[in-house]
């Protein structure tokens, strides 16, 4: 039972990453990388690892992805792109 | 050193390394297997030292001076950070305006940051029980204060986020760590070595310094955290470089032509540059006119 979720586990790791890969928009990367981080805290925790699994989960799907999107959004602004546009919640009050 | 040796030593380095490794890869014990010595020895010290936990065990007592130098890398990494991030002298703040949340998501922000910020603390207070620590809490912990930025807007992040306590408590638990390890040796024992009583096992007192190792890296981590996702929202939200203002919004590909256009053209040039964009949409005939006017001119230049 257990190796059969490592091997779900694993498969969903490597669909992700090759997912990640193959995407060439940063934002849509940066949410396949977040997915790719919850499949990985998953496959620890099947492992037994759960402190990696904690520690997967709080940084690969959440820090970085966060990370990511800020610096794309920094990139953009300065691009010239209309300021506002990639933030949905941007609207006037 | 030529191109070839440089890539004789590479190849012959790396042939060594791949016979290496693969002796090594067939000598390891099966995928699942019950032997392991030194994960025997570690759970052997880490009960002796009534520490339920036994990575926790690991880290913050049997290697705890390892567990020194990846803090001092984080702390390192988010001083290079601030340093790169900030605010130079052509850069101005500007305050973002206030932004417009559905009413669901700001719901779910404000039900989940309490919830996430008291795991985050549990996570922190129980790393020598349960898995996790001072690493994972207090990146918890930092995410969960960010959902307010999800839940409302950036000023309101800022509001109850006084950064400069967060610088203080990342020195702090980087300092409060150091402080410990310098308190065995006072003790009478080698740096950072476990003196304090153990306590009962599995409870929130026991294992001796390392709830107070893991309480210092949670303060680290997640004021660490905090700084660093403050530095990359401030570029991200609030300051602008001087090219990029709302007039930067007009492409720039339109206006350049016409500027090259020469003297023949001067009224176009003195428009504004708000009016670039209605006129190119006035017909088909009208722009694929001024389009063969810009061939002629480039073939007679």
């Amino acid at each position: 039972m257990t190796d059969v979720l490592i091997v779900v586990a694993l498969l969903l790791v490597a669909g992700a990453a090759t997912a990640a890969v193959l995407n060439r928009d940063p934002v849509r990367q940066a949410l396949v990388l977040s997915f790719l981080g919850l499949a990985l805290a998953l496959l620890f925790t099947f492992l037994q690892a759960p402190d990696v699994a904690l520690s997967q989960l709080a940084v690969g799907s959440a820090v970085t992805p966060l990370m990511i999107l800020l610096t794309v959004r920094k990139v953009r602004r300065r691009s010239g792109n209309d300021h506002g546009a990639d933030e949905p919640a941007g609207r006037e009050r | 050193m030529s191109f070839r040796f440089r890539l004789w030593v590479f190849l012959v380095g790396a042939a060594g390394f791949a016979v290496l490794f693969a002796v090594a890869c067939f000598g390891l014990p099966a995928f699942g297997s019950g032997h392991h010595p030194y994960g025997v020895r570690a759970v052997r010290a880490s009960l002796n030292h009534h520490t339920a936990n036994v990575i926790a065990s690991v880290n913050f007592d049997l290697r705890a001076f390892d567990t020194l130098g990846e803090e001092t890398i984080l702390f390192a990494a988010v001083l290079g950070a601030v340093v790169l991030l900030r605010q130079t002298q052509d850069e101005r703040r500007k305050t973002p305006e206030p932004a417009v949340v559905h009413p669901r998501v700001r719901r779910f922000a404000l039900l989940t940051l309490p919830l996430a910020l008291l795991v985050g603390l549990y996570v922190i207070a129980h790393g020598q029980i349960s898995p996790g620590g001072g690493f994972q809490g207090g990146v918890v912990t930092a995410t969960a204060l960010h959902l307010l930025y999800v839940a409302s807007d950036y000023r309101a992040l800022e509001r109850v986020r006084p950064l400069t306590v967060y610088e203080i408590g990342e020195a702090a638990g980087e300092a409060a760590y150091v402080v410990t390890g310098f308190a065995a040796v006072l003790a009478g024992s080698a740096f950072l070595a476990n003196v304090l009583p153990f306590g009962t096992l599995a409870t929130l007192s026991s294992g001796g310094t390392v709830p107070l190792l893991n309480a210092a890296i949670g303060l680290e981590v997640a004021s660490g955290v905090v700084v660093l996702l403050a530095r990359f929202l401030d570029q991200a939200v609030e300051i602008e470089e001087p090219g990029e203002d709302e007039e930067s919004g007009d492409p720039r590909e339109i206006e350049k032509p016409r500027e090259s256009q020469g003297p023949g053209k001067p009224r176009e040039s003195e428009e504004p540059r708000g009016c670039g964009r209605p006129k190119e949409s006035e017909g088909p005939e009208a722009s694929g006119a001024s389009r063969d006017d810009d061939n002629r001119d480039d073939k007679r230049e």
